[in-house]
């Protein structure tokens, strides 16, 4: 039911790095798919209880197979972001999705985040903080470099800040 | 998740903090310490009571006779209990603070010493509290609140134990000289307009407790819940001293009376008697909480509020750290034609202290709490939270009915789940659906009503929730962020949840179930330019 006449909110320009399709799935097989091998080798060993673990691996590991095609995908598609001479604009999300701006003057700290798993892709993340208790915006699934730019512009650009960003 | 690079962008934030460790250097002329009371070492020597008591107690107990057991129990409990007692008393005798020209400093620690100073401008508030055993010595605790980034910003700082008229002047001296501090510096040109500190100011009360609003105490939820909780902790005490409540004389006659009489007496008198029990608690803590409740504009643009009979509180508030208010309405509150009033400001600290230390008026009829907002306002006009709203789409109540549908059709489920062996729960199952079915129909109505927002003058406001009916005005200008959220279902019916990121209150007010157009529009216009660059239109 789209709304034609009013304002509508534009994707932001930068995609994520293509790996990070990769990481959104290693880190979401992390979970689903040892469990669905656990239940699945206890089938074999221990025919007696098939009629538990039987539906029990359908079930994990279907769910497993649709969340690992569906949401990397869904994700790549919608997490975006942008940094402009004003704000930072950020989405992300894949049932639930979030459009995020912060104005740079009201930044307070600029962070790189880096996960072992992100290492492992070569993907950094950054997080930046307002005086706002309701969390930082994320950008995740960055090139490393990329990422360090951007952390050294946003630190150019909230190092005029005068007060305490409150 | 290993933080790599950390980048203070507030550069100056951590220059002030890296000054105040250095500061320790005396320079000339500096004030001297001021010690904690040594009233206090009689508070904390009362830690050796519970390990006396209980020795005395196994003593008589056991007719004297210990075994090895009990004798280590009640020795490694007085050790325990001495530690802390001592650790204690090394911190009354070793506290000391002063304020010099631009700092409150802290010093503390035998061992391991530790001196902090804050810069007097990064503090934003000084609550005084006196527990029931301080006020007995006439004692208080300061808690000072204060804008400082780094490690040390997790630590409070606080002083326990200093006496009334200490408490009460570091209080004043923090905050009145502070807002002196400004006035003269803002007002260099012509000094004589600077405010005198030595001048006491003389504040006429913006709100004082008027005793017909403990009509409002049952309403509110501490009273069945107060009465649960010590209900609780009786049987968890009883139960750890290896006593089956149940089993006890008492209770067991107290069951037979009750299985005794027929049913349809025995439930209602017991819901009657619990709603009484429950009554006489909730206005028990309404008394505690909110006796001698005073709200004052004191000069220098402080908000003032002291209550407490047993447990003394006074809270100030900077008016220029305050960015809205909130009017809260608990949905048996409401019923009852009352609410309550919060201040939404920085610097108080977590979501439960802005809880507890953001209340500006208790439990009171609505109108007595919107005429305090309307008195808060800058220019004492009617407040915006009492402004009329603009109700969101009908889509929004029926997301609201559904979802009260799904949790009716949940509950049922799982008392219908038994019914496959035994068809009663079926019958149980039907009678449940039919009573929730109106009630979730009717909450879903409700709460879609409460569901407003508006842009009133310099605020934005927004309203929702049912059990706790929310109003909240926001300054415009407090506003330091947007999120723009859509579940697959919002993005279904064309709707979003805005919202406004602050550094006030609880740091996110939502304005849910708009319409795209309507929630982007409002966004723009509460604060220009900063979601307009990312906006198409067409």
């Amino acid at each position: 039911m789209p709304h034609h006449e009013g304002p509508r909110l534009r994707p932001p320009h930068h995609r994520v790095e293509r790996r990070a399709i990769a990481w959104w799935m290693v880190r979401a097989a992390l979970i689903p798919v040892p469990t669905a091998l656990v239940t699945g080798v206890l089938y074999l060993l221990i025919p007696p209880a098939r009629f538990v673990f039987g539906p029990v691996f359908l079930v994990v590991a279907l769910f497993a197979l649709a969340y690992l095609t569906v949401m990397p995908l869904w994700r790549y598609r919608v997490h975006r972001w942008e940094t402009t001479d004003h704000a930072v604009y950020t989405s992300s999300g894949w049932l639930w999705q979030h459009w995020r701006v912060a104005p740079l003057s009201r930044i307070q700290t600029v962070d790189t985040v880096r996960g072992p798993l992100e290492q492992l892709f070569g993907l950094s993340g950054i997080k930046v903080t307002t005086a706002s208790a309701s969390g930082a915006l994320i950008i995740r699934g960055l090139d490393r470099g990329r990422a360090a730019e951007v952390v050294e512009h946003l630190t150019n650009a909230t190092q005029a800040t005068t007060g305490d960003a409150t | 998740m290993t933080p790599d690079a950390t980048r203070d962008v507030n550069g100056d934030v951590t220059r002030e903090e890296k000054v105040g460790v250095e500061h320790g250097a005396p320079a000339a002329a500096e004030p001297d310490w001021h010690r904690l009371s040594m009233r206090l070492i009689p508070v904390h020597l009362t830690w050796l009571v519970a390990p006396v008591v209980s020795g005395v107690g196994t003593l008589i107990g056991t007719g004297g006779r210990l075994n090895l057991q009990a004798l280590l129990t009640i020795a490694s409990f007085t050790v325990a209990f001495l530690i802390v007692a001592g650790i204690n008393l090394t911190r009354v005798l070793t506290t000391g603070y002063r304020i010099t020209e631009a700092r409150l400093e802290l010093r503390s620690g035998l061992l391991f010493r530790s001196r902090r100073s804050v810069p007097l401008e990064r503090i934003r508030s000084a609550d005084v509290t006196a527990r029931p055993l301080h006020r007995l010595l006439g004692l208080a605790t300061v808690n000072v609140g204060a804008a400082v980034h780094g490690a040390s910003a997790a630590r409070s700082l606080s002083l326990d134990g200093l006496t009334l008229p200490q408490a009460h002047a570091l209080q004043q001296e923090l905050l009145n000289g502070r807002a002196a501090r400004l006035v003269r510096r803002s007002t260099a040109a012509d000094r004589d307009e600077a405010v005198d500190p030595a001048e006491p100011p003389v504040p006429a009360p913006v709100a004082e407790l008027s005793w017909t609003w403990l009509r409002y105490a049952p309403l509110t939820i501490w009273g069945v819940g107060g009465l649960l909780a010590v209900l609780g902790i009786c049987y968890n005490t009883l139960h750890e001293m290896q006593i089956d409540p149940l089993k006890l004389g008492v209770v067991h006659q107290l069951v037979a009376a009750f299985t005794a009489v027929p049913l349809w007496v025995a439930v209602p008198a017991l819901l009657l008697l619990v709603a009484a029990l429950g009554t006489v608690v909730a206005v028990g803590q309404y008394v505690e909480g909110w006796y001698g409740y005073r709200l004052e504009r004191e000069d220098g643009g402080v908000l003032r509020l002291r209550r407490g009979l047993w447990k003394h509180r006074s809270v100030s508030i900077e008016e220029r750290r305050m960015r809205g208010l909130e009017l809260v309405e608990s949905l048996l509150l409401r019923w009852g034609g009352g609410a309550r009033l919060y201040a939404v400001a920085t610097g108080l600290g977590n979501v439960e202290e802005n809880r507890t230390r953001g209340i500006l008026v208790p439990p009171a009829p609505r109108a007595e709490a919107l005429r305090v907002a309307d008195e808060l306002s800058p220019v004492r006009q009617a407040s915006p939270v009492a402004a009329r709203l603009t109700a969101h789409p009908g889509v929004a109540r029926r997301r609201r009915i559904n979802r009260g549908l799904a949790v009716v059709a949940l509950v049922t489920a799982v008392v219908a789940l038994p019914g496959i062996w035994v068809p009663q729960f079926l019958v149980a199952a039907g009678v449940v659906a039919a009573v929730l079915l109106p009630c979730a129909v009717w909450l879903g109505v409700d709460a879609y009503r409460a569901l407003g927002h508006a842009l009133v003058g310099d605020h934005l406001v927004a309203r929702s929730g049912t059990f706790a009916r929310r109003t909240v005005a926001l300054q415009r200008t407090g506003v330091i962020g947007w999120t723009v959220s859509r579940s697959v279902f919002q993005r279904r019916s064309g709707l979003l949840t805005l919202t406004a990121t602050t550094a006030a209150g609880r740091g996110a007010y939502r304005v849910r179930d708009v319409t795209l157009a309507e929630g982007l529009s409002l966004a723009e216009q509460a604060v220009p330019d900063l979601l307009t660059p990312f906006l198409e239109r067409g």
